[in-house]
C-alpha cells in the first residue's frame, strides 16, 4: 500500500516535468549530440544538403595551434568576465541595500534601477557601437558637462598616490566600465533585493536586544542569510556574460562558422565546445569552493 | 524590509546623523543618471534637425523640433509591420513559456521522484550552454522535422513559421527558460503546504490542485517571468535569424538598419538611427510603464528567494 502511494506521488511529479523531458531530448540533447559529431568532422555543403567527413581531433588542433585569433580572444574574454564579476556583485549588492532603505522617491529609484533589464538591449548596444558620429558628439558633450565621467583626473590622482600600478589600472578599468557594470546588474539587484526582504524582522529584534551594532548585524545576520543568493548571482553573472551575444569570443565563434563556405563550421563548433568546457570547469570550481561557505537556514 | 531601515536608524545613532541621507541621495541620483543618460541623449538627438546638430548652443533641447527623423527611421525599419509581427510572436511565445515554466517548476518544487536532482541539474545545464553550440543542429532539426524518422520522408519544413518557437516554448527550452523554471521552483518551494493538502483532502487531483489552488497564488512571480520572457523575446535576434529568417521582426530590422540607412549618408543617418532606437524601445517602455508598479511590488512579494 505504501509503495503504491509512493509510486503515485512519483508519477504525479513526472506528469509535471514531462514537457521539459520531451523538450530537453528533442531540442537540446539531440542537437548537442549532433554538434559533438560536427566538431569532429568537416562539413561539406552539397546541393541536396550537407555531408560530414570525419576528421578526428583536427578541428581542435586547428583552433588551438593554427587559428591566429582564438587563443588571444579566449584569454581576453575570460579575464574580462572574471574581473567584471566582483564589480557587478559588489555594485548590485550595494544597490540592493540602497533600494531597501526608506527614503523619499524610493519607488522611482527602483523603477529606474530595474530599467536596464528592460531597455538594456544588446540590439540597441550594437547599433550604438557603430554610430561613430553620435558617439563623438556624446563624448564632446560630456567633456563640456563636467569632469564627472572623464576618468582622466581620477587617474592622475591615483598615479600621484603611488599605489601599485596594477591596482590603479584595475580601479580605472572599473570606473570606465561603470555604465556597463550598472547595466549588467539589473537582475542581480532584483535577486538581492528580494533576498534582503525575506530576512525576518524577528532576527533584527533579537540582535538589538543583544546590543549588536549595525556593523555586526550586517556581518553576522544579513550577510550569511543572503549568501545563497550571492552564489546564485555569481552563477547568473558568469553565465550571462559568457553567453552574451556581444561577447568577443561568441562573435568570433559566429564569424568563424560562416567563413570558408562551410569549411569553418567544424572549427567553430569545436571552439564552442572548448569554450563551454572551460565555462563548466570554472563554474564547477566556484560552486564547489563556495557552496561550503554558504549558509542555509533549513 | 523594515529591518534594514531600522538598522539604518541605529546606524545613524553611531555615525553623524545628517550626512548619510545626503550621500545616499547623491548616489541614487548619480546611478539613475547613468542609467537614463543614453536614452535621454538618443531622444534629444532624435528630435534634432541637422542644423541643431552643429549648433554649439544646442545641448539638450533642439531649437526646431522635427519628426523627420522618426519618419525616416520608421520607413527604414518597416516599423508598423515589424511591430505587428513582433508583438504577435512575442506575446504568443511568452504566454506559452509562462504556462510551461510555471507548470514544470511546480513539478520540481512539490513532488519527490527518482531522478529529480539530475533532471533539475539538466535544467541548469540548458542555461549555461551557449546557444551557438546547438545553433545549426537545431536549425536542421526544424528544417527537416521528423522526430527521429517517425514521420517518414524528409520531414516537415518548419523554418519561417512560428512552430519552432511554439515547440521550444511549450517544452520549457526557449530563451532562458531554465532561469524561469528555476524562479518558479524557488517560489513554489517557499509556499506553505497546507493549501495543497486541503485540496487533496477535498479529493482534487494534482493537476486540478495546481490550476485551482497554486496558480492563483503564483501571480506575482508569473508577472516577473512574463516581463522577462517578453523582453528577451522582443530583443532576440539570434533565434529570429534562425527560425524566421525572412520575416519582418523588430529586433532584426533594428540591427539591419545601418545597412538600410548608411553611415555614409552623413548626419541625417545618425539622427535617424537615434530616432530608430527610441522607436524600438517605445513598446518596451510602454509595457514597463504600464506594469512597473506591479513589477516592483512583485519583487517584494514574490519570495523568489524561497
Amino acid at each position: 500500500m505504501k509503495l503504491r502511494l509512493n509510486t503515485k506521488r512519483e508519477l504525479n511529479g513526472w506528469i509535471f516535468v514531462a514537457p521539459f523531458v520531451i523538450g530537453f531530448i528533442l531540442f537540446f540533447l539531440y542537437p548537442l549530440y549532433q554538434s559533438i559529431l560536427f566538431s569532429f568532422s568537416e562539413l561539406e555543403i552539397t546541393p541536396g544538403g550537407f555531408k560530414l567527413h570525419p576528421v578526428g581531433w583536427q578541428n581542435y588542433y586547428k583552433l588551438l595551434f593554427e587559428n591566429v585569433k582564438f587563443r588571444q580572444v579566449f584569454v581576453n574574454t575570460m579575464i574580462q568576465t572574471l574581473s567584471d564579476l566582483p564589480l557587478i556583485l559588489i555594485f548590485s549588492f550595494f544597490a540592493a541595500n540602497l533600494l531597501n532603505q526608506q527614503f523619499r522617491g524610493r519607488f522611482l529609484a527602483r523603477v529606474i534601477f530595474f530599467l536596464p533589464v528592460i531597455i538594456g538591449a544588446q540590439t540597441v548596444m550594437q547599433i550604438q557601437s557603430g554610430d561613430f558620429i553620435s558617439g563623438m558628439m556624446r563624448s564632446a558633450n560630456l567633456a563640456q558637462d563636467a569632469g564627472l565621467f572623464s576618468g582622466l583626473r581620477l587617474e592622475e590622482y591615483l598615479y600621484q598616490m603611488k599605489l601599485p600600478l596594477k591596482f590603479t589600472d584595475y580601479i580605472m578599468t572599473a570606473v570606465n566600465h561603470l555604465p556597463a557594470i550598472i547595466n549588467a546588474s539589473g537582475i542581480q539587484i532584483l535577486i538581492f533585493l528580494a533576498a534582503l526582504q525575506s530576512i525576518p524582522s524577528s532576527l533584527y529584534e533579537a540582535a538589538k536586544m543583544e546590543g549588536a551594532t549595525a556593523w555586526e548585524y550586517f556581518w553576522k545576520i544579513t550577510f550569511p542569510l543572503i549568501s545563497p543568493m550571492m552564489l546564485t548571482n555569481i552563477v547568473y553573472t558568469l553565465v550571462d556574460s559568457f553567453t552574451a551575444h556581444d561577447n568577443a569570443l561568441v562573435k568570433l565563434i559566429r564569424d568563424t562558422a560562416w567563413s570558408g563556405g562551410g569549411a569553418g563550421y567544424g572549427v567553430s563548433v569545436a571552439m564552442s565546445w572548448f569554450y563551454f568546457a572551460s565555462i563548466a570547469f570554472i563554474l564547477i570550481i566556484i560552486l564547489s569552493v563556495l557552496s561550503r561557505s554558504v549558509f542555509y537556514r533549513e | 524590509m523594515a529591518v534594514a531601515a531600522r538598522g539604518l536608524r541605529q546606524f545613524k545613532r553611531t555615525v553623524p546623523a545628517m550626512i548619510w541621507p545626503f550621500i545616499r541621495a547623491i548616489l541614487v541620483a548619480g546611478i539613475c543618471f547613468v542609467i537614463i543618460y543614453p536614452t535621454l541623449t538618443q531622444l534629444s538627438t532624435a528630435l534634432k534637425d541637422v542644423e541643431d546638430l552643429f549648433d554649439p548652443s544646442v545641448v539638450w533641447v533642439p531649437k526646431t523640433f522635427t519628426n523627420v527623423n522618426f519618419k525616416r527611421a520608421a520607413a527604414g525599419m518597416n516599423y508598423w509591420i515589424a511591430l505587428r509581427n513582433t508583438l504577435m510572436v512575442t506575446v504568443v511565445t511568452s504566454v506559452l513559456q509562462l504556462f510551461s515554466c510555471t507548470y514544470i517548476g511546480y513539478g520540481f518544487a512539490r513532488f519527490r521522484f527518482r531522478g529529480r536532482g539530475v533532471l533539475f541539474a539538466l535544467v541548469l545545464l540548458t542555461m549555461i550552454v551557449p546557444p551557438e553550440l546547438i545553433m545549426v543542429p537545431l536549425f536542421l532539426n526544424f528544417r527537416y522535422f521528423n522526430l527521429f524518422g517517425l514521420l517518414g520522408g524528409t520531414g516537415i519544413n518548419m523554418i519561417g513559421s512560428m512552430w519552432p518557437y511554439a515547440f521550444t516554448s511549450l517544452t520549457g527550452t526557449g530563451i532562458r527558460n531554465g532561469l524561469f523554471i528555476y524562479l518558479m521552483r524557488q517560489f513554489f518551494r517557499g509556499m506553505p503546504g497546507e493549501l495543497e493538502e486541503a485540496a487533496y483532502v477535498d479529493g482534487a487531483g494534482p493537476i486540478r490542485t495546481y490550476f485551482r489552488v497554486m496558480l492563483p497564488n503564483a501571480l506575482p512571480v508569473m508577472l516577473i517571468v512574463f516581463i522577462f520572457s517578453f523582453v528577451w523575446m522582443y530583443n532576440d535576434v539570434f533565434f529570429a535569424q534562425m527560425f524566421m529568417p525572412n520575416a519582418d521582426l523588430m529586433s532584426r530590422n533594428m540591427v539591419r538598419l545601418p545597412l538600410v540607412i548608411r553611415y555614409e549618408q552623413g548626419p541625417e543617418a545618425t539622427l535617424a538611427h537615434n530616432a530608430a532606437i527610441i522607436l524600438y524601445l517605445l513598446p518596451l517602455i510602454v509595457l514597463y510603464a504600464w506594469l512597473q508598479r506591479h513589477f516592483v511590488e512583485s519583487v517584494e512579494r514574490s519570495g523568489i528567494v524561497g
